[in-house]
């Protein structure tokens, strides 16, 4: 099985390092590594799920609007920056394990490696006010 | 496929009394297949190649891996790029913003050298590559990008019968995992796996290598594990620290070897060494 580019591992080795939530996707929004703070957030541990499709994922951490209505993956940061190669930034809703809906704002960015080429993309999460 | 060592010493040319056996000059190495000529790297090692067989035509390639100085600090002094009878291909990466004849004219140039590139008398070609594969007489190579700082690649050349993978400045344990045990999160992976023999970074000790995090290049140890999971025939460690004297990089190695049991062939690179793949 081919490697990743080593932007991509790059990207992970910083995430590894980071003390905020981070998640990294290919180019097709498959989860390929999220780190350790990123776990809390999706309720599972990457050690255990791997890489995960932009179907799970995207809704595993049950993602809402203002009016605690399901975001479409399609309005989520990430799969916009997956879509357009470019950076977006978001604050939603994510329901917490036990119910609550805790506010959160997503900003990601598309890694374009030194060949130009679009390789995948990283979100980072900030946690904002509990509701 | 055969190969010739010129020089696999780290950084800077280094000579004296106390590294004469595995030699002072930095990264140059030869690859010969029915008639055709590889240069990889142009570093003070180049000096040294000689063409002993005959070329199949004029034409003579030299892949650079990156452009830092001990990579080619020998390219000034190489006589066929001052012969107009010949071909000179030179293929390397280039930078985000700048072209490979843009970088390396920084080197190439007055004042660090008297000869500007477009003066010299050969007939010369610059390739410009990234992820790439390529063809070159009878080898098909392959360049990927590897982890040191700056656009650097490792080259993956396949001969007739055999492989040979060139990757001399490379830290794949670059961040607090250290070296990731899965194929697909490993710089380099794609270039070694299977390789009948791999010329690999392994400048330091795995104590050395603590506090030299970050400068782009690999303990042995890390090599090693390298070569293990991508499962290579053969191991040839290389890029020697400029600051380890023969008897050191004996030590080293022997001590290396003891902690380790690798399936594979392994030994240091040495000035002089020439290896016939088959």
């Amino acid at each position: 099985m081919a490697a990743y580019e080593i932007e991509i591992i790059l990207n992970r080795q910083l995430a590894d390092c980071l003390s905020i939530p981070v998640f990294i996707t290919d180019t097709n929004g498959n989860l390929i590594f999220y780190n350790e703070p990123a776990e809390v957030i999706l309720g599972k541990r990457f050690e255990d799920t791997g890489e995960m499709p932009v179907e799970e994922w995207s809704t595993d951490f049950n993602p809402v609007d203002e009016e605690g209505i399901l975001l479409p993956p399609e309005e989520l940061p990430l799969v916009k920056t997956l879509k357009h190669a470019a950076p977006f930034h978001k604050t939603f809703g994510i329901v917490s394990l036990q119910g609550k809906i805790q506010k959160i704002s997503v900003t990601s960015f598309p890694i374009i490696g030194r060949a130009g080429k679009m390789l995948g993309a990283v979100a980072i999460f900030w946690k904002t006010t509990d509701e | 496929m055969k190969i010739n060592l010129w020089g696999v010493r780290g950084s800077i040319p280094t000579t004296g009394p106390g590294n004469a056996y595995y030699g002072g000059n930095t990264s140059c190495t030869s690859v010969w297949e029915d008639g055709w000529l590889l240069v990889l790297d142009g570093g003070s090692g180049i000096q040294q190649l000689t063409i002993n067989n005959k070329l199949a035509s004029n034409r003579i390639d030299i892949l650079l891996t990156h452009l830092h100085l001990d990579h080619i600090q020998g390219l000034g002094f190489f006589r066929q790029l001052f012969d107009p009878s010949m071909e000179v291909h030179i293929w390397g990466p280039a930078g985000s913003s700048r072209t490979l004849h843009s970088r390396l004219s920084r080197y190439l140039s007055p004042p660090l050298f008297p000869v500007l590139i477009r003066d010299l008398p050969c007939k010369l070609t610059l390739h410009e590559i990234e992820n790439s594969t390529f063809n070159i007489g009878p080898f098909t190579i392959q360049s990927c990008f590897v982890i040191h700082p700056g656009p650097t690649v490792g080259f993956r050349i396949s001969g007739r019968h055999s492989v040979f993978t060139y990757i001399p400045d490379h830290e794949p344990a670059l961040g607090p995992a250290g070296i990731i045990e899965n194929s697909k999160w490993l710089s380099g992976f794609d270039l070694a796996e299977g390789a009948d023999l791999l010329l690999h970074d392994g400048q330091y000790t795995r104590e050395e290598y603590q506090s030299k995090k970050g400068w782009g290049h690999s303990s042995i140890d890390d090599a090693g594990l390298l070569a293990s999971i991508a499962g290579v025939k053969h191991l040839l460690l290389s890029h020697h620290d400029p600051s380890h004297s023969d008897i050191q990089l004996n030590e080293i190695f022997a001590a290396f070897i003891k902690r380790t049991s690798y399936p594979f062939k392994c030994e240091l690179a040495r000035e002089g060494m020439e290896i016939v793949l088959k």
